[in-house]
């Protein structure tokens, strides 16, 4: 049996649509709330962002407990920057009792990038090690050995990078995702379909679910930013000069059709099994790019 | 070898403040080699000190200099006792374990750090040191081809390179190289990329239960006390 509504998902032949919301940096939550009504129907699963680039926001399980709560399927993102192993585990034992059943498995961006820079950084593990950690977790066990005395499971993924300029050892590090019990990938931001295909085409042998990152850019400006300050997103030169090419206030418009148009693309040539929509603030737009990628209620 | 960074003379002015007489105490190791704290360094800071008192005009302290061979062994620790006779303070300028040794030899002496003490590194270049060993206590090097990545990749994880890295440098700081990239270089030169394959395990951090002690002759220390 499938232990989440995204699992049984992941486990058919369908598109799979996901897409995130980044929590606020405050006691009100509002607008969280009105985007995961906005999206929960349109999409398959909502990833909740963790302190996404170490700025620190309402927590990614407070996100998915709205996300519950609204009747929406959560993922909990959940990083290793800010976590030791105990407080990994036992958030996972809140995860679960709450229903909250998807986790993307992420090592955690740098605290250097972040709004805390003189944090302690934890990093007690990997997103390998938190891959296997579940699945130890699943079996009975904490990481110290002692029994659980109730069992959860979890349905599990982590990232990959095929856009990475130096490629080889992000490949043998999504080996070892696999093989530590990832289901499903959520790639980093995709800018040039022909490292998604190069990509496709190392990763078609193995059995895990691909879902293509796109990032939703709104302006030139933004794009350099990103290139310059966001770690691991590149944003290719073409993309760049389309957004430059249109007139002032257009830019967002100009994003959701690069988006919509990448999405069409990767669907109608089934390059991979989805895509994952990061709209980083603009989340209200996503709707607006399902519909332009003939997407709605898929 | 340990490497330091001489105090800014303001914070050093501001420790030695309530002291007449301070010995600034170097050390001729690892604060010689690195330039924070040997012979040359404790002369040097004597003249910044008095030039700055003079220049704020008022005459609050004498100086004395000495520098040991080295402030982390008891047995030069002994030449201490004739040279603090007549003093309020030592500045030391030894690396946080020199301020200890010499804290813990002279019981009733305030001693105070001239220097912070910053990691075990290396001479990269005349007057540059570079981060080379975190003391993990559980050494891994013959899996990373001799890059160490605890120390050198800033989330010092084991399983290979985060997202991160953009042109080979790391995604906390744009001038440093990413460790697994360099790991996985070399690893490929000396073919022995499977090492890379392997899966490593959650780190066992209790090896490293603070302060560690290591004892070289059976019995010669254990059970004593550790402060």
């Amino acid at each position: 049996m499938a232990n989440s509504i995204f699992e049984e998902k992941l486990g058919s032949n369908d598109f799979i649509v996901t897409t995130e919301v980044g929590p606020p940096k405050s006691v009100d939550v509002s607008e969280m709330v009105h985007h995961i009504e906005l999206l929960k129907d349109k999409v398959d699963a909502i990833n909740i962002t963790d302190h996404q680039s170490s700025v620190m926001r309402f927590p990614s399980i407070g996100g998915c407990l709205v996300v519950k709560e609204l009747g929406g399927e959560p993922i909990l993102q959940m990083t290793c920057r800010d976590r030791n192993r105990l407080a990994l585990e036992a958030e996972l034992l809140l995860a679960y009792s709450r229903g909250i059943t998807n986790v993307l498995c992420l090592t955690g961006d740098s605290v250097d990038v972040g709004d805390h820079k003189e944090a302690k950084p934890v990093f007690d593990l990997d997103s390998v090690q938190l891959l296997k950690m579940i699945r130890t977790l699943e079996s009975g066990t904490d990481m110290g050995g002692n029994e659980l005395k109730a069992v959860p499971h979890f349905c599990i993924g982590a990232t990959v990078h095929p856009e990475a300029d130096f490629i080889e050892p992000q490949l043998i590090k999504f080996d070892k995702k696999v093989a530590a019990g990832a289901q499903f990938m959520q790639t980093q931001g995709i800018f040039d379909l022909a490292s998604l295909r190069r990509f496709m085409q190392y990763a078609s042998q193995f059995k895990i679910k691909i879902l293509a990152g796109i990032i939703v850019l709104s302006s030139a400006g933004m794009a350099r930013y990103m290139n310059n300050n966001v770690p691991g997103i590149i944003v290719s030169q073409a993309i760049i000069d389309e957004l430059a090419a249109v007139e002032k206030g257009k830019g967002l418009q100009k994003g959701i059709e690069i988006a919509a148009r990448m999405i069409k693309t990767i669907r109608e040539e089934n390059l991979c099994h989805g895509v994952h929509i990061m709209a980083v603030g603009n989340e209200k737009i996503v709707p607006d790019i399902l519909e332009a990628a003939e997407l709605v209620n898929a | 070898m340990i490497v330091a960074e001489q105090k800014p003379l303001e914070e050093i002015r501001r420790m030695i403040a309530p002291y007449q007489r301070v010995l600034i105490l170097g050390c001729g190791t690892c604060m010689t080699v690195c330039d924070a704290g040997g012979e040359l360094e404790v002369s040097f800071l004597h003249n910044a000190l008095q030039l700055a008192q003079a220049r704020s005009g008022d005459v609050a302290h004498t100086f004395y200099e000495h520098t040991l061979k080295r402030q982390c062994d008891p047995e030069f620790l002994g030449l201490l006792d004739e040279k603090t006779a007549d003093v309020d303070v030592i500045l030391s300028l030894g690396c946080g374990i020199g301020v200890q040794a010499v804290a813990e030899r002279l019981p009733d002496m305030p001693v105070l750090p001239g220097v912070n003490t910053s990691f075990m590194g290396m001479t990269k270049e005349s007057g540059v040191w570079d981060e080379r060993c975190a003391a993990c206590g559980d050494c891994r090097l013959e899996d990373t081809a001799g890059i160490c990545p605890i120390t050198r990749c800033t989330k010092g994880i084991l399983n290979g390179p985060c997202a991160g890295p953009k042109k080979g440098k790391c995604e906390a700081n744009k001038d440093m190289d990413c460790a697994w990239i360099l790991i996985y270089q070399r690893l490929e030169r000396l073919q022995q990329l499977d090492k890379m394959r392997r899966y490593y395990p959650p780190r066992n951090y209790r090896p490293i239960p603070r302060p560690r002690r290591i004892t070289s002759k059976a019995g010669t220390m254990a059970g004593e006390g550790n402060g």
